[in-house]
């Protein structure tokens, strides 16, 4: 079963398409890049596979969940990232990954788990978000991911932000979570890093998706 | 996992956040005592201030609660959190509800200072018979106050403009506990001849206001913080 299984989706903001009968299949343990000018699409994409935009017309899945009556389902299994981390920056890290984590139901042991996989669980543990670096944060929000048993991880532009090594930690905590069967699309402008990180790269222009259904 | 265990989890958080930044202890509480101090040499007559004290406690209640509501979604807004928790399909009800437990919570420790305040401040007596109805217009008053705070406090996170937004929305709303509270506090004091049986009422409209704005600020939250 894919995970990730768009056909002919059309999604609507306003009264503006901005999917166009969008396509695209994504197997587990991919990490898809979405490719593309602003305004074409990629953001939405993203959007619609979370649950939050919905489908109009065509059809659409994430782990089988129907995508245009099973919206809330969906957000439950999927963990979405933008330009923010959704973190509490006066809490510490083991506590913003437990709360996180708790949402779900998630066990102590679960929660340690997350945090060894993401290497937050020594040194970092029990300092205050506010005073940790751009990607020692990035690290945190995708540890939270982990502890809430997202799925499928939809990032938006992860790099904006960080500095090269921040760059750097973020790709490798990004392929060790592939590797360990995290299934992640990412959309970025930038095309050199995260296409090093990709395992396969799509094109989205105007609303549709060229090359996904690969 | 139950829209309960969620909601108590959120107002666990939030208040957590405050033990760990101390906003509540170092801002919140001194400017409803600066208020209660200023209103003191504003009225500037001992008959006046014994007489409009109650007035003047849930006044300073409310102007704190801006503070409060304003800091409580701040937290939740500086980093994405609120937006998070709606994207991990969080029950926007149990958000509301975990979000105004712990709003209450730091309200009711706000109006019990300034209660204390009162006394000190503007001679105020409370007589043991009227202890029991001061209590039930605290609680009831704050579970309104937590509830409207909550409901535009969501409301206007995600708007620009919120820090005007916010008292425009809410002031005019809370009017009826500020109304209810007042009497009631009057009659638990025993203010200006009042008697306990004459807070009864007001207790009753403050129940009701806060449950109305309880349950439609659970229904309406979703709506309000979604896209």
């Amino acid at each position: 079963m894919p995970v990730v299984k768009l056909d002919q989706a059309v999604a609507v903001l306003g009264h503006f398409p901005a999917l166009a009968g969008a396509s695209l299949l994504v197997q587990r343990g991919e990490i898809v890049l979405l490719r593309g000018p602003n305004g074409a699409g990629k953001t939405t994409l993203l959007r619609v596979c979370a649950g939050l935009v919905p489908i109009v017309r065509g059809e659409g899945s994430v782990l089988g969940l129907d995508l245009k009556t099973d919206r809330e389902a969906v957000r439950r299994i999927v963990g979405m990232l933008g330009h923010q981390n959704g973190l509490y920056l006066d809490l510490t890290v083991a506590e913003n990954i437990r709360f996180w984590g708790a949402t779900v139901g998630a066990t102590e042991n679960e929660t340690s788990a997350a945090m060894e996989r993401l290497g937050v669980a020594d040194r970092l543990a029990e300092v205050p978000v506010r005073k940790l670096s751009a990607g020692q944060k990035r690290r945190t929000a995708l540890a939270c991911l982990v502890a809430r048993r997202a799925q499928l991880w939809l990032l938006d532009e992860p790099h904006a932000g960080l500095d090269a090594a921040a760059r750097d930690e973020l790709d490798l905590t990004l392929r060790a979570a592939a590797g360990a069967g995290a299934t992640i699309v990412v959309a970025s402008h930038e095309l050199e890093r995260a296409g090093s990180l990709a395992t396969r790269a799509v094109d989205v222009v105007a609303g549709q998706v060229n090359g996904g259904e690969q | 996992m139950s829209g309960w265990r969620v909601a108590c989890l959120v107002a666990r958080k939030d208040l957590l956040v405050e033990r760990r930044s101390r906003v509540v202890l170092n801002q919140v509480l001194p400017f409803a005592g600066v208020t209660m101090v200023i209103f003191a040499f504003a009225l500037d007559s001992d008959a006046v201030l014994e007489r409009v004290a109650p007035g003047l406690v849930w006044l300073a209640t409310m102007f704190s609660l801006l503070v409060l509501v304003q800091r409580t979604f701040a937290i939740e807004t500086d980093d994405g959190a609120l937006d998070a928790m709606r994207v991990a399909g969080v029950d926007p009800r149990a958000i509301y509800l975990g979000k105004a437990m712990g709003l209450a919570i730091e309200l009711l420790v706000l109006e019990i200072v300034l209660l204390f305040a009162a006394v000190i401040l503007y001679r105020q007596t409370v007589p043991v018979d009227g202890i029991a109805l001061l209590a039930i217009t605290l609680l009831s008053a704050t579970c309104g106050l937590a509830a409207v705070g909550t409901l535009y406090g969501g409301l206007a996170a995600g708007f620009k403009g919120r820090e005007t937004l916010l008292p425009l929305l809410t002031l005019p709303a809370v009017a009826p506990v500020l109304i209810g509270a007042t009497r009631a506090v009057e009659a638990a004091l025993g203010t200006a001849g009042a008697v306990v049986s004459d807070g009864w009422p007001w207790v009753g409209l403050l129940l009701v206001f806060a449950a109305t704005f309880g349950v439609g600020g659970s229904l309406a939250f979703g709506p309000l913080i979604d896209e």
